[in-house]
């Protein structure tokens, strides 16, 4: 677990409470049977901004409506600010966004900043809120009026309207453009100057690496890789190597340095492999009938893809997005 | 935060809310003043008496309580199970009991819109206004009646409550629909309980509706109460509200499969 340095900026926390902002520890959820969490255990320190990667259902937004108080685990125990988060009283220092851009369509965007700002006991004023985020000239314009990018901006307003000790964002720039998203960040990236925690999830390592120090990756319920972006970075360094060949793809996932095995018509196989040198040593040193051989370095798109399909297991790539 | 504090933020964004739709908020409040325009301004027996018009209106009255509480908040809370606002909003520092009293204080304030133009309207066009002019009835029973209309819409509240809880929107509608017809019906709120038969009326005794309905009748027609009707609707507004809150405490927003 990283501790940043970040944390000296705020005042150490009141008597009671540990320095672990949120936990979860052994968690299990299903939904209708499917395990959606198996066995999660995550710490979220004061100070720290924790990036949760993974495809979709990887389980992502399960762990944080856990943390949330959304829902119950149903195996483990969830922990914010030392407590249950269904008891209202932990959920005080805590702001976050709905997953989907869901404004209260008929509310005009003050009114709707004054009933999240009325749960909290200091919270920013309105109008300073509104002249950060830029939502000054639109304070009397309903909700369900605003474009997306408004709307985003107006979520996050009100996950940091309530002073948060820890934000809890939802893929919090999904579908904006890129200017709006690099404002986003920049709000952000105040809050944790501020001393602010962050927990935030995405599908985008750019996000993960803009926002975050700490990266986790959740694949199939499961916690796959936890570290500095850096460290996941160095993990998922992979190159492809491609080449057409009569033996079974299979063959090629007992390499030590293949990171997944992926198989195209014309009998092609894809080794996505941590050391392409070595590999192709190899193909040649033990005689193996190919032609067509290609190397290129993978994006880290796929390296991450790479990786969270190792976690699943040797089962085949049907359906996801690999080249 | 206080849970004052909460209950009032809570109310006054459902009231806009409310109000930014004026066609829900208009027909729900004009709702018992057609039904009495069609279904008892015709009956020339009942609006040339007095007592019994005041019956009449106490009845739809209670009518447009009862239909106000089940459908706008039964359905509305299936409706923000399913909606990703009402999730966040359970992630805000407010227990169940701010949007819960927000929600009937909310409900109650519509039900009291609702009232003011069917007691008008049956002041006005039956016999009932001459009950209290010729000193039949003292005056104190019209503002007493508003206040037992409201608070015997409770179990219905509850009801509603419970039905939103546990059912998805669609679902959620068939069942205040399957609910709502019958017990108005056996309550007595669109045919006087005279007409029935002995046998529907022992079992109309047992209803929620029957009891709000008696206790209502007493109060603003000063008709005699039946011993059973307060025991009655206490025992429904308790188990009802105690299984509304089991039903909110078992939710956790609506699970999609």
């Amino acid at each position: 677990m990283t501790s940043t340095p970040g944390s000296a900026i705020r005042p150490a926390s009141p008597a009671g409470t540990s320095d672990v902002l949120a936990a979860a520890r052994n968690v299990t959820k299903s939904y209708a049977g499917r395990n959606a969490l198996n066995g999660v255990s995550l710490d979220l320190r004061a100070g720290e901004a924790l990036g949760l990667l993974g495809p979709n259902g990887a389980g992502k937004s399960t762990l944080l409506n856990l943390l949330c108080g959304i829902r119950t685990p149903d195996a483990g125990t969830v922990e914010l600010f030392g407590r249950n988060p269904r008891e209202p009283s932990a959920r005080r220092h805590l702001g976050t966004t709905p997953q989907a851009t869901s404004v209260p369509p008929t509310l005009r965007v003050r009114e709707t900043v004054d009933f999240v700002a009325s749960h909290y006991e200091h919270p920013v004023p309105r109008a300073r809120l509104l002249e950060d985020f830029g939502l000054t000239h639109i304070a009397d314009k309903q909700c369900g009026g605003l474009s997306g990018g408004q709307q985003r901006r107006l979520l996050v307003a009100l996950a940091l309207v309530g002073r948060p000790r820890l934000v809890i964002l939802d893929e919090p720039t999904t579908g904006l453009d890129v200017e709006a998203r690099e404002t986003l960040w920049g709000h952000l990236a105040r809050y944790r100057r501020d001393g602010g925690t962050l927990l935030v999830t995405s599908h985008y390592l750019e996000e993960i690496q803009a926002l975050s120090g700490r990266v986790t990756v959740l694949n199939n319920g499961k916690v796959v890789a936890d570290g500095t972006v850096d460290q996941i970075r160095s993990r998922v360094s992979v190159s492809r190597v491609s080449f057409h060949t009569d033996l079974p793809p299979s063959l090629f996932e007992s390499l030590p340095e293949s990171a997944g095995v992926s198989a195209g018509g014309d009998n092609l196989v894809t080794v996505l492999s941590r050391d392409p040198d070595t590999t192709v040593r190899r193909l040649v040193r033990d005689n193996i009938p190919f032609s067509g051989l290609e190397v290129h370095t993978a994006s880290l798109e796929e390296a991450f893809l790479a990786l969270t399909h190792l976690s699943a297991g040797p089962e085949p790539t049907a359906g996801e997005e690999t080249p | 935060m206080s849970t004052a504090t909460l209950v009032r933020a809570h109310t006054k964004a459902q009231v806009l809310e409310q109000l930014r739709i004026p066609i829900s908020v208009i027909s729900s409040t004009l709702f018992p003043t057609l039904a009495l325009v069609f279904f008892v301004l015709p009956q020339q027996a009942v609006t040339s008496n007095p007592i019994a018009s005041l019956i009449a209106v106490a009845q739809l009255a209670l009518f447009g309580v009862m239909s106000s509480f089940l459908f706008n908040y039964g359905i509305g809370v299936a409706e923000d199970r399913a909606n990703p606002w009402s999730s966040y909003v359970r992630t805000l520092p407010a227990g169940a009991v701010p949007p819960t009293a927000a929600r009937a204080l909310t409900a109650m304030l519509f039900a009291f819109f609702s009232l003011i133009p069917v007691m008008l309207a049956g002041m006005f066009t039956t016999s009932a206004l001459e009950a209290f002019t010729t000193g039949a009835l003292s005056w104190w029973r019209v503002p007493a009646a508003m206040l037992v209309w409201l608070a015997c819409g409770l179990p219905f509240l509850f009801l509603g409550l419970l039905i939103g809880y546990l059912c998805t929107s669609k679902v959620a509608i068939a069942v205040t629909q399957v609910v709502f017809f019958p017990l108005a019906f056996g309550g007595g709120l669109m045919l006087p309980p005279e007409l029935f038969s002995s046998g529907l009326n022992s079992l109309s005794l047992f209803l929620p509706t029957r009891a709000a309905r008696d206790l209502a009748v007493t109060v603003f027609a000063g008709q005699p109460l039946s011993p059973s009707a307060i025991p009655c609707l206490l025992a429904w507004t308790l188990v009802l509200g105690a299984l509304a809150v089991w039903a909110n405490r078992r939710d956790q927003g609506r699970r999609f499969r």
